[in-house]
């Protein structure tokens, strides 16, 4: 996506980058459980510019039969980009890079998913990101892992995500689009919070065996603040008219 | 601590629930020596066991359990069914007609075709195959006529109560008869349009608010008063 900006600072002297926030801010999270009536489970969040809607359908019949797996229900995920999302017109067949996020969602996914009760079926997990603006594949999972608490799939806990990285030496939480165009590293982590596991960690750039573990610290802060976010989503769906808890 | 522990309270999936060695009865799992909820519900802690009342989920088929389902196809000499599950009932023509019948596939649509709805037991339910169903029995069989409204199949104990004492509720107060199927099918059949109306909305409330508490007072309040 566009070209790098050369005269964008990423960093002013006060520690605020290009958009207003500080170095160890996300930006502002919504997300809203049970949008879909059609699926089994849905969730839309807003992650700065980032607009993504996640629906889940099943467990269900496997089609095609083949992929079926007779011991355990299989999990399979769609990251799909519109055509409207970026700045210029995307080409809705799926890319490589649609096809990477959506093996590496599935795969952070998995952990947490008990399909082993399901054996014989399939639960498909569509994601469609509507707007773009850097760390979709934080969001989209973010979204996902709600969409499927809200299916009634069992789960051993809920994955969120967020990403870290590095940007005019400094290292930086919630990378959005310029930072990760001109900056020197993104680094997207899934996180399970109550079993305390880490389920997605990518890194795009350069970083010191320091800076790694500094920036896999930040990024769980990050996951962290996400969490309490996705937590409310789900209360809010289905304890609101609640007195408990 | 005790007392906190034996009120419900709400989870999500991943929430902990208590350290104690109770025996797991549903929607929860052990990890190291904590016992944490995989699903949305309400935690129940009694003297030995804990458990997550769920508030979504799918049916899954369990033996003895009472369905509703619609046939969907005839194939071979079983119907299948669709039982609001991820699965299928299959529904043997030995079981209708007798064992070791062969009946041919007319004589099986003259019995039960495309779309009916039948109440049935499920006889078996195991990993390997479609849950079997059964008609065998004097209150199972085709059902005629009735209005077929869908709930969650996690609320059902919720619709019908403590020993019965919410389905009582509705069906006393608007002389409706109320079949329900454990797989979150209803068939509601009432001679009077405002109790048949008035069994419905009982029953939406149900599925709205099964989280809350009192709620059966608060159906009774619902349809002791006038308008639907």
């Amino acid at each position: 996506m566009g070209g790098r900006e050369a005269n964008v600072v990423l960093l002013d002297e006060n520690g605020i980058r290009s958009d207003g926030r500080k170095v160890n801010e996300t930006r502002k999270v919504t997300i809203k459980a049970g949008v879909l009536k059609n699926a089994s489970g849905s969730a839309y969040i807003e992650f700065g510019g980032n607009k993504i809607l996640a629906g889940v359908f099943g467990p269900r019949d496997v089609h095609p039969k083949h992929m079926s797996n007779p011991d355990t229900g299989i999990l399979r995920v769609r990251y799909h980009m519109e055509p409207f999302s970026v700045d210029e017109r995307k080409k809705p067949a799926p890319s490589r890079r649609e096809i990477e996020i959506s093996k590496v969602i599935k795969e952070a996914l998995e952990p947490a998913v008990m399909l082993e009760k399901f054996p014989r079926t399939a639960v498909d997990v569509y994601l469609e990101v509507l707007q773009a603006d850097g760390g979709t594949r934080c969001a989209a999972l973010d979204a996902a892992s709600v969409a499927l608490a809200d299916a009634g799939i069992p789960m051993r806990d809920l994955v969120c995500a967020c990403a870290s990285g590095k940007a005019a030496d400094t290292l930086i939480l919630d990378v959005n689009n310029e930072e990760d165009q001109a900056g020197q590293a993104d680094m997207p982590i899934g996180y399970m919070p109550n079993l305390g596991k880490i389920t997605l960690l990518q890194l795009d750039g350069v970083l010191t065996p320091d800076e790694y573990k500094k920036c896999i610290e930040l990024g769980l802060e990050g996951c962290k603040q996400v969490y309490e976010i996705q937590k409310k989503a789900l209360r809010e769906k289905y304890f609101s008219s609640g007195d408990k808890d | 601590m005790k007392k906190f522990e034996s009120k419900k309270r709400h989870v999500l999936p991943g929430d902990f629930i208590t350290t104690a060695p109770l025996r797991l009865q549903g929607n929860v799992v052990l990890e190291g020596k904590r016992v944490i909820a995989t699903s949305i519900g309400l935690s129940d802690v009694s003297a030995d066991s804990v458990r997550v009342i769920p508030l979504t989920g799918v049916y899954l088929p369990k033996i003895d359990d009472l369905v509703i389902g619609t046939i969907q196809y005839i194939f071979g000499s079983s119907w299948f069914a669709d039982i609001n599950s991820c699965y299928q009932g299959m529904l043997l023509g030995q079981d209708v007609f007798g064992r070791g019948s062969y009946p041919t596939t007319s004589e099986m649509k003259e019995r039960l075709e495309k779309g009916d709805i039948i109440y049935a037991k499920i006889a078996n339910s195991d990993r390997q195959r479609e849950p079997l169903i059964s008609i065998a029995d004097q209150s199972l069989g085709k059902i005629d006529s009735g209005e077929l409204v869908k709930i969650s199949p996690t609320k059902i104990p919720r619709l019908i109560g403590k020993h019965g004492s919410m389905i009582q509720t509705i069906e006393s107060s608007t002389n409706a008869t109320i079949t329900v199927g454990q797989n979150g099918l209803i068939v509601v059949s009432c001679d009077e349009t405002n109790g048949l109306l008035k069994a419905l909305a009982a029953i939406r409330m149900v599925d709205e608010q099964a989280h809350l508490v009192n709620l059966t007072d608060k159906v009774k309040k619902m349809l002791e008063s006038d308008g639907v």
